[in-house]
């Protein structure tokens, strides 16, 4: 595969300004439906599960479109990944091992 | 003596900055985590002092970041002006992108010193300790990159930030994205799952 | 494979001499070299502690040093060992070998490179500094150097029970350590994953590389915990912050948590370069390849990937819970298997094979043999019960010294004997090669065997003296005799050093290896390869065609980077904001330093980033 190495962008097009838009109209919405989950008293006992799904949702929007991971070569998607689920196991492992979650 | 070009060859077709970046970011993936880690590990366990309930400010912290999410917009928007060699929007995109960024900073000083005035300081509990080690390192990467992107421009206005440098924009751009991201969590994990149990009346 | 057009400065000429060269080299070749003269130096040094340690275990009750001192030694010790001598003297091997063995003419970042050499000798100086300056502090010298262990535990490390400098030192220092060794690892993967010559695939690549780029990888996955868990421990001593205060409600188990899950990745960053050397010597002096290579890679990707997932067997007795207990016993004991799987497939390489038992082929075999003591030693420590006995006692010693000395020690000697001769043109001399291995080898095991029944007996680590009526004093004595005939086999590796500089010059390749290092000059040009070969083989000097032909001289001049002294004057720069921040006991001066460090650190930044500098 021929790329050019000083961009590393891939031959698909770039996301158009209108796309950009869209992803930033999407954030927003998310922001103002967590918001408004925090306060619904009736959201609160699945308050976390549900504010974590819909961050994890703007998370992914930023680094696929923003940071144009979706679509770029695999190999940053890999040295980008690896790390992160290190830092998500090592997280949700000390939540257990300091008893903040399970029994 | 010659001075021939001479192709760089790689093994992948891909520029070594971008490479080294990526990890970088990686890397900055354990930070943050082992900082995440702590604030959670410790929420709850306060023995005395302010705690989350009675002084974290959500409407305040919702526009804060939406803010800064904003500037990721205007970040995007920058790199795809670099791109097509226009100076005038790269410059308004670049400039827009550091001060959006500029003004979350401009929030979170106002939250410290806010914070600081209800008596919750860096040393006064685990939640201070925590949470001012969480945001205050977030912030320091914030800064950062707005110095980074304010070089940006003025190397824009020095005329040095054709298309051919797209590339440092772009990188700047992940650093960026990555800090926004970064912040996305912590949003969503120190403001709105508070997990400390309400005082009983 | 793409490749982009750059236009070049004329090229340099070749290895420019003189002081100021070596200070703004940014050639790998010479950083290596750097890192390890440094690393030898510092082994020295951590070896003399032992050495006094060791005098004064050698009979019960002895004053030759006080507590206070002992406390100091062995913190060094060990400090010194796995951050000053095993780690950086990897790191020359990465920065020497890594580029000729994969076809490049550098590494991806050669400024970057220069960076972490630089932040490493400053760091190493600032922690061992803390031996001399401690009038600065109104105490006496020799007082003020780290002395909490080298995983140095909460709350013992806080201002409340270490009021004085000593911590700040550990503190401060291992973050500067941290700084070198996250460059070096971006630079690394980067070099590795995008430099490779034409035809070098992954599964190409010689295994010292491959174990080097998973070292890397886990380098800048670990780094950042122990950097957080350390910033934990300088704000609460700098600021009183509350971290590991357990009246605040802090648990000082969050610091043994943050440092073993560095902890463990890191003994990993210590043995795997290790065994990448010895998976090259072996096929070399059994003149057989190595047997099984995928496995052995693949082997090498699956410690770094469960390594990730053991480190609280380092805490069996800190009440973690029978779950928690469970879960690490199962993968420390599932780490073993393809440690186990690399130690068959090196045995099976030279079964058959034509041995030649040449230095750094005994090295080698020593590696391998010492490696497995250490193991079955350390697979003895990862049943919770078992360990329970084990745990804090001189069985942990002798474990990780049979797999940190015979093991990683023993493996970069391998690497020493076997490279040498591509770094300096000459081969060192066969027959004190030869007693310095015997004399070592003996010495070790003389040293660290008997710590396994002293262990078991109960004597406990980090004491500074033993009564006599434990039964330990004939364990201790034989310890204390095994060491000093160890450092008399490396009287004899020093006299090697000297005695080789009339050695013939050694050739291309006086071993007739098979990796690309091997097919150019001794020492290699300035440029590495005249032309970059193309490779179709993973063993490209035995097989025929295996590289294209790589020419004495290039046929058109090569372009090579000029030095810079941008990336010392960073370094420099973070040195200083840590000394402000170890002069916190006088706020203003402290301020002023730190700030005036970080001003010469950004200043150094802006100037190496827009210095015309051409790779």
């Amino acid at each position: 595969m021929s790329e050019q190495p000083e961009s590393g962008h891939g031959q698909t097009a770039h996301p158009s300004t209108a796309t950009y838009l869209v992803i930033a109209a999407i954030l927003t919405v998310i922001t103002v439906v967590e918001v408004g989950v925090f306060y619904v008293p009736a959201f609160q006992p699945i308050l976390a599960p549900t504010l974590l799904v819909l961050s994890a949702v703007k998370f992914a929007l930023v680094v696929m479109f923003y940071m144009h991971l979706k679509f770029d070569h695999s190999l940053f998607r890999a040295v980008f990944i690896l790390p992160l689920l290190i830092a998500a196991a090592v997280i949700i492992a000390l939540l257990f091992l300091f008893r903040v979650l399970g029994a | 003596m010659s001075h021939a070009a001479t192709a760089h060859h790689t093994s992948t077709g891909l520029d070594n900055r971008k490479i080294a970046f990526w990890t970088f970011i990686g890397s900055e993936c354990l930070l943050f985590g082992s900082l995440i880690a702590t604030y959670l590990v410790y929420e709850g366990r306060s023995v005395a002092g302010p705690t989350t309930h009675e002084i974290l400010n959500i409407p305040l912290t919702t526009i804060s970041t939406f803010d800064l999410l904003m500037s990721s917009l205007a970040m995007v928007l920058a790199l795809a002006a670099v791109h097509r060699g226009d100076k005038v929007w790269a410059r308004v995109w670049l400039a827009t992108t550091a001060g959006l960024g500029t003004i979350f900073l401009g929030f979170q000083v106002y939250e410290f010193q806010h914070f600081v005035h209800e008596g919750l300081g860096f040393t006064t509990n685990l939640f201070g300790s925590t949470f001012f080690t969480l945001t205050g390192f977030h912030g320091a990467h914030v800064l950062v990159g707005v110095l980074w992107l304010t070089t940006l421009l003025v190397r824009s206005f020095q005329g040095k930030l054709g298309p051919d440098k797209a590339l440092n924009v772009e990188i700047a751009g992940l650093y960026w994205h990555f800090v926004d991201v970064v912040w996305i969590v912590i949003f969503t994990v120190v403001y709105l799952i508070q997990t400390t149990p309400l005082p009983t009346a | 494979m793409a490749t982009t057009a750059v236009p070049h400065a004329p090229a340099a000429p070749a290895a420019p001499r003189g002081l100021w060269s070596w200070i703004t080299t940014t050639d790998h070749k010479r950083i290596g070299v750097l890192y390890g003269v440094s690393a030898f130096i510092f082994f020295l040094i951590g070896g003399l502690e032992a050495l006094v340690m060791r005098l004064q275990l050698g009979a019960p009750g002895a004053s030759v040093v006080s507590a206070e001192f002992y406390n100091q030694l062995f913190t060094m010790h060990g400090t010194t060992m796995v951050f000053l001598a095993i780690m950086p003297l990897s790191a020359a091997f990465f920065n020497f070998i890594i580029p000729l063995q994969i076809g490049a003419r550098d590494v991806a970042f050669p400024r970057l490179n220069a960076f972490s050499y630089w932040v490493f000798l400053l760091g190493a100086l600032f922690m061992n500094a803390s031996f001399l300056v401690g009038p600065l502090f109104g105490a006496d010298a020799l007082s003020v150097a780290p002395n909490g262990g080298w995983f140095g535990y909460a709350n013992l490390t806080s201002p409340q029970y270490s009021p004085g400098p000593n911590i700040d030192f550990w503190v401060l220092g291992l973050q500067i350590l941290g700084v070198a060794s996250l460059a070096a690892g971006f630079n690394f993967i980067t070099t590795i994953i995008n430099m490779r010559a034409p035809g070098m695939s992954l599964m190409r690549m010689p295994v010292f590389t491959w174990m080097s780029f998973v070292t890397q990888f886990l380098i800048i996955t670990a780094f950042p915990v122990i950097t957080i868990g350390l910033v934990f421990l300088m704000f609460d001593r700098l600021f009183g912050t509350t971290f590991y205060n357990v009246a605040a409600g802090g648990d000082v188990l969050l610091w043994q948590h943050l440092f073993w899950l560095f902890g463990h990745p890191e003994v990993y960053i210590l043995i795997l370069p290790a065994m990448g050397i010895v998976s090259e010597v072996l096929p070399t002096f059994s003149r057989k390849p190595l047997f099984g290579y995928a496995v052995v890679v693949y082997s090498g990707v699956l410690i770094g990937i469960v390594g990730w997932g053991v480190w609280a067997h380092h805490m069996f007795s800190t009440g973690l819970g029978p779950i928690a207990d469970s879960v690490f016993s199962a993968s420390t004991m599932l780490i073993a298997v393809p440690t186990g799987v690399k130690i068959f497939n090196w045995i099976a390489t030279m079964w058959g094979g034509r041995l030649e038992f040449r230095t750094p082929m005994l090295f080698a075999i020593g590696f391998i043999s010492m490696f497995i003591i250490g193991g079955l030693s350390g697979v003895m420590h990862s049943s919770p019960p078992a360990d329970l006995q084990q745990t804090d006692t001189y069985f942990v010693v002798a474990h990780f010294h049979y797999v940190l000395f015979g093991g990683a020690l023993l493996g970069l000697f391998a690497g020493i004997y076997y490279w040498w001769p591509k770094v300096f043109g000459r081969t060192l001399r066969e027959g004190p090669g030869k007693w310095h291995f015997w004399l070592m080898l003996l010495g070790m095991n003389l040293t660290f065997f008997p710590m396994h029944f002293s262990g078991l007996l109960g004597m406990p680590r980090r004491i500074y003296t033993y009564g006599a009526d434990l039964g330990l004093d004939t364990f201790n004595l034989i310890s204390t005799i095994g060491a000093l005939l160890t450092g008399v086999g490396l009287l004899v590796f020093m006299y090697n050093v000297w005695a080789s500089r009339s050695q013939p010059a050694a050739g291309k390749n006086p071993w007739n290896a098979a990796t690309l290092e091997w097919a150019i000059a001794s020492p290699p040009p300035v440029y590495n390869f005249a032309v970059l070969p193309t490779v179709s083989s993973r063993l490209p000097l035995w097989t025929e065609g295996g590289a294209t032909p790589i020419p004495d001289t290039p046929p058109e001049p090569v372009h090579v980077p000029g030095g810079s002294y941008w990336p010392l004057v960073t370094a420099l720069g973070i040195v200083i904001m840590a000394i402000g921040a170890l002069m916190h006991r006088a706020l203003v001066p402290s301020l002023l330093t730190g700030i005036a460090g970080a001003a010469v650190v950004v200043v150094g930044i802006y100037r190496w980033a827009f210095e015309p500098f051409e790779v």
